[in-house]
């Protein structure tokens, strides 16, 4: 995914002479080709999180679309207060992009799991957050953010995610990755999308049942118009390498109408001391295509018996 | 315009039961020359682009900066009577809302990464206006600071000048006690600062010290002002108590008198 966005940025900033990247002293191997063709408008600011946000905020304040550019919670968590007033209270166009969203450093340890970011990135004013599943839907992320006026969090998985779907329009609702009409849908944000559709496989395959699959990469702003097309499932299941308070799932509460259940399938509020890879993180903590089965085919069961 | 600042602060201020007028009173006469004789603006036109860039890092003390902002004509001096009162745009601590103002502050620590950016775009796209951030000594606690510190030297910011109102109090007692500052103009140097200390009350070595920008090429300027809390009245002078208290009715009398105001 990271690939992706570099990719897309330095397609952007030939379009767009005002787009600056100011990085936190990490990417190394990803962001050299951008700073390369456009060394006017790259910045690296050092290990020094709080700062490079202030700088993003004064270059935007004169004129400048910006990104910044980290790992994990040091992006956004590390400065949320730069965030809130310099930028968010402002209104500046500065995109704060974090790689490695979720358990993607699952093996570098708690300090690297950004687990509660999204709660904390929803709660600030005229952010928008966007939470990329695979490079097709990073590619329209930047795409939209690199002439978007105002501030917004970039969340991105880490490097070699397979491309999980082509369905475009990440502004106009949940992106429908495989369609039904089913009673059941499952709806991921982020790279954990693909253990929905492995699970959607698994549900057709061993068991005759077909469930929706969608993708919500945008989290902020929607409203329960946006969400529409998942009203018309009797149960949502939601997908997230997020803590359950204050993350999509826990989003999806407040919108939905009564008539639809809602299971949110989240991380445990409690810190990792293990360390694994994302895989294994996700086995250990639940986020398993079994533990999305086993409660689409209660849920079906209970459908059907409806 | 000094004394003009320091008599609509301290009216401000008394009228909205507010605080930090001590530190506003420390600062007036640094404003009084940088909006008189320094800082490149139109007070019609806020937003010219050739303008020079002010950012108050101590919001807190935003009483003397509004009333620097309308004596020179970018709002009506009788709006500062609005100041702190329900419904208006002069909130306590700086806003940007304001015509004239361009950052607002409030959390310490803040002002100059911003400045460093704006300083940085200026570089970037060939531009000759100046950033000038103002600090208290108080909030150079803050990490934040030292980041901002550390990199606008390296990226060779001599149209940055950061100013230091360094009355020695901050709080909860004297910067020597809570946390010392001292050697400052030491450290700045060490961080490849220009560094020049000043009687932060004298108008002449201030305006000498700021029409000579930048003091050496490729530097950014911080100009250490030695500066009282609560400057100006005899009974607030060097007092922790006037970072808080507003002045009542009739200490505001007491204060006017001093300043050889009419009330």
């Amino acid at each position: 995914m990271r690939t992706a966005f570099i990719q897309e940025l330095i397609r952007q900033a030939r379009l767009n002479p005002k787009l600056f990247l100011v990085v936190g002293d990490l990417g190394f191997t990803v962001v050299e080709p951008f700073a390369k063709e456009f060394p006017d408008r790259f910045l690296n600011a050092g290990v020094a999180e709080q700062n490079m946000t202030g700088v993003a905020a004064g270059l935007a304040s004169e004129g400048f679309q910006v990104f910044t550019y980290s790992i994990g919670n040091f992006p956004t968590l590390r400065c949320v207060e730069q965030i809130r007033n310099d930028i968010c209270y402002h209104q500046l166009p500065v995109t704060a992009t974090a790689v490695g969203g979720g358990l993607a450093y699952g093996n570098m340890g708690y300090s690297h799991h950004a687990v509660q970011d999204l709660a904390v990135m929803r709660t600030l004013p005229n952010l928008t957050v966007l939470s990329p599943a695979d490079p097709g839907e990073t590619n329209e992320c930047v795409q939209f953010l690199s002439s978007h006026t105002g501030p917004a969090y970039l969340r991105l998985g880490k490097a070699g995610e397979k491309s999980l779907h082509d369905v475009r329009g990440i502004r106009r609702g949940p992106l429908a990755v495989r369609t039904a009409e089913s009673s059941v849908a499952l709806v991921a944000t982020g790279s954990v999308l693909a253990v929905a559709l492995r699970a959607a496989e698994t549900l057709k395959r061993e068991h005759d049942l077909e469930v929706a699959v969608y993708s919500c990469p945008l989290l902020k702003p929607t409203d329960t118009n946006f969400f529409k097309p998942l009203w018309r499932h009797r149960q949502l299941i939601t997908l997230e390498e997020h803590i359950a308070a204050g993350g999509f799932g826990d989003s999806l509460r407040a919108l939905k109408p009564e008539t639809v259940f809602l299971n949110v399938l989240a991380l445990p509020e409690t810190e990792s001391s293990l360390v694994g890879s994302q895989e294994y993180l996700r086995q250990r903590y639940g986020l398993t295509v079994q533990a999305v089965a086993n409660i689409a085919l209660s849920a079906g069961n209970a459908a059907e018996r409806a | 315009m000094a004394t003009a600042i320091r008599a609509h602060a301290a009216r401000m201020v008394s009228r909205a039961n507010s605080s930090h007028i001590g530190g506003a009173f420390s600062m007036a006469d640094l404003l009084a020359v940088l909006y008189t004789d320094i800082l490149k603006l139109r007070p019609t036109e806020p937003a010219w682009p050739e303008r020079d860039r002010f950012i108050l890092s101590k919001g807190h003390c935003c009483s003397a900066v509004y009333a620097a902002l309308a004596l020179r004509g970018f709002f009506p001096e009788k709006e500062l009577e609005s100041f702190g009162q329900d419904g208006s745009r002069l909130m306590a601590h700086i806003s940007h809302k304001v015509p004239g103002v361009e950052f607002s502050t409030g959390s310490l620590g803040h002002g100059l990464p911003f400045g460093c950016g704006k300083a940085l775009a200026a570089k970037r796209t060939q531009q000759a206006w100046r950033v000038f951030v103002m600090l208290s000594d108080g909030e150079l606690d803050e990490g934040s600071n030292w980041e901002a510190i550390l990199f606008a030297p390296h990226h060779r910011l001599d149209n940055l000048v950061a100013i230091v109102d360094y009355n020695q109090i901050q709080s909860l007692g004297s910067v020597a006690d809570v946390l010392e500052l001292a050697p400052l103009a030491d450290k700045f140097r060490a961080f490849r600062w220009a560094v020049r200390e000043v009687d932060g009350h004298d108008h002449h070595a201030i305006r000498a010290a700021l029409s000579a920008l930048p003091w050496e090429p490729g530097k950014p300027s911080c100009l250490i002002a030695r500066t009282v809390k609560g400057k100006g009245v005899g009974f607030m002078e060097n007092q922790l108590l006037w970072h808080y208290k507003a002045p009542d009715a009739a200490q505001l009398q007491q204060v006017l008198a001093e300043l050889g105001c009419a009330p």
